[in-house]
């Protein structure tokens, strides 16, 4: 038994985190220390909100191919199962339950109408993927400003709060930030995790060879529902967040403009990994607090704030199809050739 | 239909059963009304010149393509109308003329797929563990095609010859019955050639499969059946000797510029 050969030791998953990580995580950790609330509450934890259901879209656009248009409406659909089952200021319709239903109850609902959108568009690809789901992005958004029994219409829910759980207020800034935050970090570490899974695995392989997969035994058809399904569990907490946030939901939080809003967000923080929606919606949040006072400070009309938004979009679409991250991957990428004495030296 | 035919369709107990195929593009009949039986564990060479439909043969019965007409049944079973990967989980596999691989996934991640995908778990959320039974399968067959050494390369970095055995690896994963190996050996070297009969006749006996081959030298060492394609039809059956020997065979593969 002396000589029994030893596998060189895996390092634990916590060693391979790589120091950046660590990094940013630390910071983000001692953040209420250093920022005021409006930062920690609007910039933070907006953020966050936004980052979850554009790494949604992430999900199923990276790993799957499939550009799914309908993550926002995922989110608000939770949003509006949180008004309605819990507590809320229009009394004659919210049903006041306790938040240990209402929460799994809007996760669930969340989840079966993403996985119902998603059966109906898995069928179709690329641009027609896009269009069928923001058609049924827009007919929910009608359906719920026209429906007055259920989604109360036009005015929606107010004073939606998240429970007083434990004795806090999670709608304070500093528990709000953390509770985002811890939101944001699982859903991130699923993600990561999920896509070295079989399920995620297979997912990239019906992306990019779906017949091929079919060959090997894979339901296709099945594995994109799947996928579906699972993404709307993450828009459906990041809409749970947002209805808090914001306490209260009305037909606008789905509307066109949101939609499409989640959609440059993923597009400009970069749909290959995990990371990039939570880049993008930093990005994206930065300039809807402080591109307005920027620009009146120019002595231009605040509203001009959508068309720098826009541009931006542009601006990164045309020269990093891969967003942000894929332009300082591949500033990265350069500066170490530069660094390196055989190849970058003699330029 | 010849009587004897007739009878054989009850409990034939043949691995592969092809009843009057026909596939149409349009008006091109890329195969028409073939019908063919395998028994299981027979090793069929299919051969014939360019566009005489044996890639449209394989995809008709893996599930690639629905059949215009006729019926498929794959061990007894009838799956004309079956998805290709009910086709699959039945114990068919097959691999692809020009080479459809998952380019972004190493070596060791594609044959992990192909052995996922004909086991259970497929939509498992958890990451395997180390020595998990399907990654040591996986394992195991990226060592037979002998990719060992190229285990964590990226699949587009391979060479040709090394796609070419990752093809075979997936096609081997799990516990196949029937496999169908469309042009295997085209383009490889003489070793890889011979690298490949060796594969190809060292699989377990029970294993059935159809090769489809233009040199004759491979498919005889290879198969002791033969079906010979011309224009989508089914032109001639027999043993490689009779095959060989047959004048009009000789005409028409002289005739099409072969030899
Ligand atoms: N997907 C397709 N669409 C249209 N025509 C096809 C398709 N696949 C094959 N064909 C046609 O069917 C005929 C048989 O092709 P194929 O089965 O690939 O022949 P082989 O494999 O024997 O060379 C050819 O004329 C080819 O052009
Ligand atoms: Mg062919």
């Amino acid at each position: 038994m002396a000589v029994i050969e030893r596998q060189p030791a895996e390092p634990y998953w916590v060693e391979r985190i790589p120091a950046p990580v660590w990094a940013v995580g630390f910071l983000l950790l001692i953040m209420p220390a250093v920022a005021n609330d409006f930062v920690l509450f609007q910039v933070f934890g907006w953020t966050f909100i936004l980052g979850m259901i554009a790494l949604s879209l992430m999900f199923l656009a990276g790993y799957g191919g499939m550009v799914s248009l309908i993550q926002m409406s995922v989110a608000a659909l939770a949003g509006y199962m949180v008004a309605i089952f819990g507590p809320s200021g229009v009394e004659a319709l919210s049903l006041f339950l306790p938040w240990y239903v209402y929460i799994p109850v809007a996760v669930v609902i969340a989840t079966i109408g993403g996985a119902l959108v998603g059966a109906l568009a898995v069928r179709t690809e690329g641009i027609y993927t896009i269009m069928i789901t923001l058609a049924i992005a827009s007919a929910f958004f009608y359906f719920t400003r026209q429906n007055y029994g259920i989604f109360n219409g036009y005015t929606g829910f107010n004073l939606v709060v998240p429970p007083q759980l434990f004795g806090v207020d999670w709608r304070q800034p500093v528990p709000f930030y953390y509770l985002t935050l811890g939101m944001a970090a699982l859903s991130w570490l699923v993600v990561v995790y999920v896509s070295r899974s079989p399920f995620g695995l297979a997912l990239q392989g019906v992306r990019d060879n779906p017949r091929r997969m079919a060959a090997l035994g894979f339901n296709v058809t099945a594995h994109r529902i799947a996928a579906y399904a699972f993404a709307s569990v993450i828009a459906a907490f990041g809409g749970i967040l947002l209805v808090w946030q914001n306490a209260q939901i009305s037909p606008g939080t789905a509307g066109i403009p949101a939609v499409i809003d989640i959609l440059v967000i993923a597009v400009v923080g970069g749909l290959k990994r995990p990371i990039g929606p939570f880049i993008g919606a930093l990005i994206y949040v930065l300039l809807r607090s402080f591109a307005p006072d920027a620009l009146s400070a120019f002595g231009l009309s605040t509203e001009r704030f959508k068309l720098l938004i826009g541009l931006g979009f542009l601006l990164i679409v045309f020269f990093s199809p891969d967003g942000v991250l894929g332009l300082w991957e591949r500033w990265r990428a350069r500066r170490a050739s530069k660094a390196d004495p055989l190849r970058g030296g003699s330029r | 239909m010849s009587m004897a035919e007739g009878l054989g369709q009850v409990g034939s107990g043949a691995a592969l059963e092809l009843r009057g195929v026909t596939k149409m593009f349009g008006a091109l009949a890329a195969i028409a009304d073939v019908t063919m039986t395998v028994r299981p564990g027979e090793r069929r060479a299919v051969l014939g010149s360019n566009g005489a439909g044996k890639t449209t043969l394989f995809n008709c019965v893996t599930g690639d393509f629905l059949p215009t007409s006729g019926s498929i049944r794959l061990f007894g079973e009838d799956v004309t109308a079956f998805p290709a990967h009910e086709r699959i989980r039945r114990g068919l596999r097959r691999t692809y003329q020009i080479s459809l691989l998952f380019g972004g996934l190493s070596v060791a991640d594609n044959v992990y797929l192909a052995c996922r995908g004909v086991s259970r778990g497929r939509f498992s959320l958890l990451r395997p563990r180390r020595g998990d039974a399907l990654q040591a399968q996986a394992d195991e067959l990226i060592e037979a095609v002998r990719l060992t050494a190229a285990r964590d390369t990226m699949v587009s970095d391979l060479s040709y010859g090394q796609q070419r055995q990752l093809e075979i690896a997936l096609a081997l994963a799990g516990a196949p019955r029937f496999i169908l190996f469309d042009e295997p050996a085209a383009g490889l070297s003489p070793t890889e050639r011979a690298e490949l009969i060796k594969i190809l006749t060292g699989l377990p006996e029970h294993i059935g499969y159809i090769i489809i081959e233009h040199d004759m030298d491979v498919a005889l060492r290879v198969a002791e059946s033969v079906t010979m394609m011309h224009n989508g039809r089914v032109f001639k059956e027999g043993t490689p000797a009779e095959i060989e020997d047959d004048a009009e065979v000789q005409e028409l593969y002289l005739g099409g510029g072969h030899g």
